[in-house]
This record gives structure tokens, C-alpha cells and sequence, in this order.
């Protein structure tokens, strides 16, 4: 009771839809360490949520929560929900396949992880997964997630080239068309910039922002300008809890924590 | 200022004087690995080149295309070249799907734990155990409780077990070379365990898996105890029947059931008459074994450079 009590109050403080929210969210690597405590965080529909926080904080342990990553290896444990609205699917659920939850929410990594495939094969696989065979719905499905991820320009004339022979920063654009193709709900970016130079955050970035028209997103960033940059909501997270998460604008002018001012000016981490 | 110089420059000379000792060392650590990979190449190829002159007078197609006979000068290989190709492709189509479906299993579904632990130190050593081995358990298993005789399908099988641990542990080793990121790549988009197998797994490992099972037929061809021990004819003077028939469906398999020989068998054979005619018969085989053998390494390490050009992480 006490906790939906919370929640009516939390969706008080903003006007934007809830896409999803972590409830009393604990997460258990297999050697016993506790990554997360308690975490409760909105993400909002076509608004982006920034983690940020120190290295070691588990805010990359909660995007992967997300898409049930940690499923992959064993002994991992979650307490606690993460529930997808409006069909209100907790998606930590042992009866939820994650499997499901990886095709309503895709995810983009920190390097760039073309498979060694065309730059076609790349963005078609998600929907091959799918069962889609039509050549005809492939490449258009193809043509748009690549014009999404603002890629399709400079590789149209080269769609059947290995992806590696793309730049650092293309191979980026194109795992987001990959991620894009099969249209999820949420999409979450796990540093995605980390691994490119300015030019190149500065296209991703843009995207993100053009991305978020269309869908939900979650973003994990080292980079605190970033987040001021791109993002709508910010949650700092220490210690595998979450300190505070309120408006970007607010947490970087008149944050309402004092460790989050202390991260924020420099003072720490 | 000048003192001040001085003393760098001989700081200088201090820092040039440890490089140049520590650069002995490097010298002598690739003298002795240039020592020791030269000796082992030029023994083999001593031995390769002794094998070759000793046979060089029998090596014509006629060797090829004749049977084992009492004369030497008219004894040839043919039995044994097509006993061991028919051995061999038995080997190939057992080992490989049974390897690499093994080494899939045990990488990508099995549970890691204490049994899995124990099958893999198991794979380990079955890869090392002497192959004669392997012959008695084929000449109890196959030979007389499942009854297939001293055939070619016993060979073959034979043969296969010997070299199912060298599939599998190439096949898990290749696999274990796929980044994490591009396997988590792949389930991110909502693939299925086999899919990412089928899609990914197998397509990127290929590479490896095939450079084992290549090497490991490369040991089958001249594996001889335990094709001895099933008992294996010494001497044959006819042919297996034909696997493609001139009939519909143009394939038979009465040859899997027909007895044979194999090239180091024959080579066995005739190094073991008293007659020195015989033995440059053997020496012919020796050399043709060897050239064999280097064809299909050098065809394994010819696949391993194409992908490696394809698939860099």
C-alpha cells in the first residue's frame, strides 16, 4: 500500500507518461555481491533518462536489467519488478520469457558490435529473428531503420559491404538502425559514445534526440555534459542506489541532494 | 649549466648501456627458438626428402593405379589409396556433425558445473590416449558386439572416435574466441539461443572447427594400430564395390561392409619383407603419406587465413 502511495505522488511531480518503472528493484550477481538496493525509477514515454553516477554504481547492472541481460548467465538474481505500461507486464517475471522482453526493448552497447555481416544482414537480423522472410518487407523495413539512424545516406550504394569497413561511428548509427528495425518500445544506450570521437557524439546525440519522438529512452553516460545535453529526466545513482532523480534542468541548477551536487560540480567521483 | 649537461649525458649513457643489455637477452631468446624451430624443420625435412629419393624410382601413376602384388617393381597403392579416402570420408561424416554438435552443447547449453566439468577433463585426455586403444575398444564394440566385421564402416568409425576429441576441443576453443559483445549482440534483438547458434556461433567459429577437423583427419590417415587391431587385411587385390552406382538412386553403401587396407598398412607391410625391392615401395607410400598429410595442413591453415581477412573484432 505504502508503495503505491509513492508512485500516486511520484506521477504527481511530472506530467509525462510512465513507460516503465523499477519497483523495489535488488539485483544479485552470481558471486553474491549486491549491485542494486531498492531502486525505484520512472522512465517516461518519448522522454529521455539519463543514469549517471560513478564507475561501480550499478547503473549499468540496471540498464541491463531492462532486457533481462543478466539472464544470459547464470546464477544472477533479481528482486523486485520492472513494469512495462500499459500492459502493466512485469517484465522480471520468471513467467515473462526474456526473450519477449528483448523484442519490446532493444538495446545499443558501448563499443560498436556489428555482427561480422553486411551492413544489410545487420539491420535485417532482428527481423529475421522474427520470422520476417519477404525480401520486399525486409528492404524496406532495412531503408527506413537506416534512414532512422541517420546512416542510410552514406551506406545506401554499399548496403551488401561488411560492416566493419564502416567507421567507428557509422558502426554505432548502424547497431542503432539494428536496434531500431524491429521497433521497440524502449530503447536503452549503454555508453554509447564512449568509444567515439567528438564529431561522431555529436550525430549520435542528435539522433537520440530525434529518436525520442518515437520511442522511450534510457541511457547510461560517463559523461555528465551529455546528460545535461540530451537528456529530460536525470537520476544519480552511488553505491547501487538511487540518490536522486529528478528534471535535467533541475538536477544540474538546484540539485536537492548534496552528493548529487558534490558529483555534478566535481567534488567527487 | 654545463654541469647540468654532463650529467644528463651520462644519465644518457646509463639508459643506452641497460637497453643494450637488456636487448641481449631478446637476442638469445630468438637464437635459441631459430635453433630449435630449425632443427625440427630440417629433420623432417631430411626424413621427407630421404623418404622421396628412397620411392622417387616407383613414384609413377602406375603405383597409383596398381595393386598390391608378389613383384615389387609392379606392386602399386591402389587398394590402400582408395581403402583409406573410403575410411576417411566414414571418419569425416561421424566425427564432424558429433564433434561440433558436442562442442555447441557443451559451450553454449550445457550448466556449468561439476559434471560438466568432468566431461570436459574427460574430452581432454581421450584426445591423448594411445590409439591402440582405441582398437581394442573397436575390435570389442564394433568388431564382434555390434557385428559390422573388419570393414571399412569399423575403420571409419574407428577413426572417428580418435578423432572426436580433437573436434570438439577445436570447436569449443573457436567458439570460446566470439566476443561477449557480439553474442550479447545477437540476444539483444530478441534471437533464440539456437539461432544465435545457427546465425552466429557456428558461422563465425567455422574457421577454427574446420582447421581441427582437418587436423585431425590428417592424423586418421596415418593412424595404423588401431586399424591393425580391428584387423585390417595386409594384403588386397580388389576394390571396394563402388559407392555411386550407375543405377538410380546411383548410391550404395555394400562398400561400408567390404573389407580393405589403408596407406600406412600397406606401408607397414611392405617395410616388413625381407626384400629391399619392397622397401622402396615403402618408402613411395611414406612419401605419398607425408605429401598427404602437408596438403591437408596447409588447405587448414589456407581456411584459417580467408577468415581471419573476413572476421576481425
Amino acid at each position: 500500500m505504502v508503495a503505491t502511495q509513492r508512485k500516486t505522488t511520484q506521477k504527481k511531480r511530472f506530467n509525462d507518461v510512465v513507460k516503465a518503472e523499477s519497483r523495489n528493484l535488488d539485483f544479485y550477481y552470481a558471486d553474491g555481491t549486491q549491485a542494486l538496493k531498492n531502486v525505484n525509477l520512472d522512465v517516461y514515454e518519448n522522454k529521455i533518462t539519463a543514469l549517471i553516477g560513478p564507475s561501480g554504481c550499478g547503473k549499468s547492472t540496471f540498464l541491463r536489467s531492462f532486457n533481462r541481460m543478466h539472464d544470459l548467465y547464470t546464477g544472477n538474481r533479481y528482486d523486485g519488478q520492472i513494469v512495462l505500461h500499459p500492459d502493466n507486464t512485469n517484465i522480471l517475471d520468471k513467467k515473462v520469457d526474456p526473450i519477449e522482453v528483448r523484442m519490446r526493448i532493444s538495446m545499443v552497447f558501448q563499443k560498436p558490435n556489428p555482427f561480422p555481416k553486411s551492413i544489410y544482414e545487420n539491420v535485417a537480423y532482428g527481423l529475421r529473428v522474427r520470422g520476417e522472410a519477404n525480401t520486399h518487407v525486409l528492404d524496406e523495413k532495412v531503408e527506413e531503420a537506416l534512414k532512422g539512424a541517420s546512416l542510410w545516406e552514406e551506406v545506401k550504394d554499399r548496403l551488401h559491404d561488411l560492416a566493419f569497413n564502416l567507421s567507428g561511428g557509422q558502426q554505432q548509427r548502424l547497431c542503432i538502425a539494428r536496434a531500431l528495425a524491429t521497433e521497440p518500445e524502449i530503447m536503452l544506450f549503454d555508453e554509447p559514445t564512449s568509444a567515439l570521437d567528438p564529431i561522431a557524439t555529436v550525430n549520435i546525440e542528435e539522433l537520440m534526440s530525434e529518436l525520442k519522438k518515437k520511442l522511450s529512452i534510457l541511457i547510461v553516460t560517463h559523461n555528465m555534459q551529455q546528460a545535461a545535453r540530451i537528456s529530460d529526466y536525470c537520476a544519480y545513482m552511488y553505491l547501487g542506489e538511487l540518490v536522486e532523480h529528478d528534471l535535467t534542468d533541475k538536477i544540474f541548477t538546484n540539485p536537492s541532494k548534496k552528493e548529487t551536487e558534490d558529483y555534478i560540480t566535481g567534488k567527487f567521483g | 649549466m654545463a654541469e647540468n649537461n654532463a650529467k644528463q649525458l651520462k644519465d644518457l649513457d646509463q639508459i643506452r648501456a641497460l637497453i643494450q643489455k637488456h636487448k641481449k637477452n631478446d637476442f638469445i631468446f630468438a637464437f635459441i627458438g631459430m635453433f630449435i624451430i630449425a632443427s625440427l624443420t630440417i629433420t623432417l625435412l631430411i626424413l621427407f626428402l630421404d623418404l622421396f629419393f628412397d620411392g622417387y624410382p616407383r613414384l609413377g601413376l602406375e603405383f597409383f593405379s596398381n595393386y598390391p602384388s608378389r613383384k615389387a617393381i609392379q606392386a602399386g597403392i591402389l587398394s590402400a589409396w582408395i581403402g583409406s579416402s573410403l575410411v576417411l570420408i566414414v571418419t569425416f561424416l561421424v566425427a564432424v556433425p558429433m564433434g561440433i554438435a558436442a562442442g555447441v552443447y557443451l559451450e553454449e547449453y550445457a550448466k556449468k558445473n561439476w559434471l560438466s566439468d568432468l566431461i570436459e577433463i574427460n574430452v581432454s585426455n581421450l584426445a591423448g590416449v594411445p590409439s591402440i586403444i582405441y582398437g581394442l575398444l573397436a575390435l570389442g564394440l564394433f568388431v564382434y558386439s555390434f557385428g559390422l566385421g573388419q570393414s571399412i564402416l569399423t575403420a571409419g568409425l574407428t577413426l572417428a572416435l580418435l578423432m572426436l576429441p580433437v573436434v570438439i576441443v577445436a570447436t569449443r576453443e573457436s567458439i570460446r574466441a566470439i566476443p561477449v559483445h557480439i553474442r550479447e549482440a545477437a540476444f539483444a534483438v530478441g534471437a533464440t539461443k539456437w539461432q544465435v547458434v545457427l546465425n552466429h556461433v557456428i558461422p563465425y567459429s567455422y574457421g577454427g572447427i574446420l582447421t581441427g577437423v582437418i587436423i585431425g583427419m590428417a592424423r586418421a590417415i596415418g593412424e595404423t594400430a588401431p586399424v591393425i587391431t580391428i584387423g585390417a587385411l595386409t594384403f588386397i587385390a580388389f576394390l571396394p564395390p563402388s559407392p555411386i552406382g550407375t543405377e538410380a538412386p546411383f548410391l550404395n553403401f555394400d562398400w561400408l561392409q567390404s573389407g580393405f587396407t589403408v596407406l600406412p598398412i600397406q606401408m607397414f607391410n611392405w617395410i616388413s619383407r625381407p626384400q629391399y625391392e619392397f622397401h622402396v615401395n615403402a618408402a613411395a607410400t611414406g612419401a605419398v603419406i607425408i605429401v598427404l598429410t602437408a596438403l591437408m595442413n596447409g588447405f587448414a591453415i589456407k581456411l584459417r587465413y580467408d577468415v581471419r581477412k573476413k572476421i576481425k573484432w
